[in-house]
């Protein structure tokens, strides 16, 4: 990461933040190990995500966030060769059981990718094609759903005149808009947000930024992300994570002002990462 | 001039004029078929061939009726049978056995039968199928134009499949859809005109396949449309009259070529146009 190389101090987090009061746990991370065939990633990882807060996870290329984050909704599951073990709980209920439903479990987490992923379709549909898969409801309703969801992504007025285009006819921003705007759609109780703001431009990623921080009055979020300032903007709390280990967790205030271990503190001195 | 340049450039020269020798010397003899097959066939081809069924020996009267109705008959029928079989079993390599060791072993073999002289394929549909029913048959011959139809389909299905971007597949099962919604719904409407491309090429390939429906529905000199019995196209009774002495049965042949590869030519532009859309997008 060169561009965190030449910063040589922390960055700074925004001036109004007072960390929040401690917020009731929605995600509990207890001994949770994982692994890709043999190569051990995730060692005993123990936190917890609070109800309606940002949880933003920092941490140099591979030391194991990206694959955390893709734990929350057992996506991991998709391929053959990994697993985890421990305990991750979702309101009291542990998302490893093998038995659980893993449809019912991405309705409830949801997630945003790297790259904006718009389904090939109109933009009407890229929303409503995920509200059907669990309502059925009838047109007007969708017609008012899909507009909910597109004012939640903060998308509506710039597409509410042209929502049969196609997905792909949109800006990468827009895109990235459309996506959360889907995810939102579906009432999920979780968000996954995966460097969310990597593939766009500064513009928008200031609009996905805010987007976040409004989505968190009502959703538990947690975000990974190269970016630390945009981890001191937008989180709460931020966990920092090296070679596959959680280092510290904390207050985002806490973290990128005065860190207790070492490694946290050459990280978001750019030092080292 | 530089040695080392100069040299570099008489090289350059040399082998530039090779291939346009080369690509000249293909493209000379293609467009002398095309010509002499439209000079030929295109005087001969008036109403009559369409409406028309196959003339006797000596007669000077008739067309090609029960051919191309045969002919069409039996391709829809091969496409029919053998392009959802190729659909399905290319999903299978692409998306559930992607990571199967047994895949590639599907994988290969489907190259070998995508590869097989379509004389060997007419063979075994006469034994499998000819044989034990007792007579060659319109069912047969589409049987053998099915089993042409398969490999072609599974290879462009599993690649078509395969240009789907994975993050499209996460994203989909990320909104908690089942394995067969992110198939149905997604990857097939991301991969729409690749997979129908691959189907119109795989009809254009056994539109004039001769050697398969020779040994399976033989033909026929009059109008059938049952299954169970022999019955005319296009290819084979084009094989039949060219090798006749009879100037019009030569002629009804010129004809029936020029049908074919009319028909060939508009699939592929077909398959141009639609996958022209796609990397449009």
């Amino acid at each position: 990461m060169s561009e965190m190389s030449v910063s040589v101090s922390a960055p700074t987090v925004h001036p109004g933040s007072q960390p929040l009061p401690e917020a009731p746990a929605k995600v509990i991370a207890r001994n949770l190990n994982f692994y890709y065939g043999e190569h051990h990633a995730l060692k005993n990882i123990n936190l917890a995500l609070g109800t309606n807060r940002v949880t933003a996870f920092i941490g140099p290329s591979g030391c194991g966030k990206s694959t955390l984050l893709r734990i929350f909704n057992r996506m991991y599951d998709l391929y053959p060769g990994q697993r985890a073990t421990g305990q991750l709980l979702l309101d009291h209920t542990n998302i490893l059981d093998p038995k659980l439903d893993l449809n019912l479990l991405r309705a409830r987490v949801g997630m945003v990718f790297q790259k904006p992923t718009p389904f090939p379709m109109t933009i009407y549909e890229n929303i409503a094609f995920g509200i059907r898969l669990y309502e059925k409801i009838s047109k007007s309703e969708m017609d008012d759903r899909v507009e909910k969801a597109l004012r939640g992504g903060a998308l509506w007025n710039e597409v509410k005149d042209k929502l049969n285009a196609s997905g792909l006819s949109l800006s990468g921003g827009q895109q990235q808009r459309l996506c959360i705007a889907r995810t939102v759609a579906v009432r999920p109780e979780v968000i996954l947000f995966d460097e969310p703001c990597s593939a766009l431009d500064p513009i928008s990623t200031a609009k996905v930024e805010e987007l976040i921080q409004e989505l968190s009055e009502n959703y538990t979020i947690a975000i990974v992300t190269h970016n630390m300032q945009q981890a001191a903007r937008v989180s709460d709390k931020t966990a920092f994570m090296y070679l596959g280990e959680l280092i510290e967790f904390d207050d985002t205030s806490k973290i990128f002002t005065s860190p207790s271990d070492r490694r946290t503190q050459d990280y978001i001195t750019g030092r080292f990462g | 001039m530089n040695p080392i340049y100069a040299r570099r450039r008489r090289k350059d020269i040399v082998i530039r004029g090779l291939c346009i020798g080369a690509a000249a010397f293909g493209v000379t003899w293609l467009a002398l078929i095309l010509m002499t097959l439209l000079y030929n066939g295109l005087s001969g081809l008036n109403l009559q061939v369409f409406t028309e069924n196959t003339p006797p020996p000596g007669s000077t009267e008739g067309g090609l009726l029960n051919a191309i109705v045969g002919s069409l008959i039996m391709t829809v029928l091969g496409v029919g049978i053998g392009a959802p079989l190729g659909l399905f079993a290319g999903t299978y390599l692409a998306e559930y056995g992607r990571n199967d060791k047994l895949t590639s072993v599907i994988r290969f073999i489907n190259d070998i039968l995508l590869s097989a002289p379509s004389i060997i394929i007419g063979l075994f549909i006469y034994g499998a199928v000819v044989v034990p029913m007792r007579g060659f048959s319109a069912i047969a011959g589409s049987l053998a134009l099915a089993v042409i139809v398969i490999p072609v389909v599974v290879r462009t299905t599993e690649d078509m499949l395969l240009l789907v971007p994975n993050p499209l597949r996460e994203a989909a099962s990320a909104l908690g859809l089942p394995r067969s919604l992110v198939i149905k719904r997604i990857a097939y409407r991301a991969a729409r005109s690749g997979l129908i491309t691959g189907v119109l090429l795989a009809t254009a390939r056994v539109a004039g396949e001769t050697a398969p429906l020779l040994f399976t529905a033989l033909s026929n000199q009059f109008f059938s449309l049952s299954l169970n019995k022999t019955m005319a196209n296009l290819p084979v009774t084009i094989n039949n009259f060219v090798q006749s002495p009879y100037a019009y049965w030569k002629q009804l042949a010129w004809s029936g070529a020029l049908l074919i590869t009319l028909t060939v030519l508009a699939l592929n532009i077909g398959a141009r146009i639609i996958g022209a859309e796609r990397t449009a997008k």
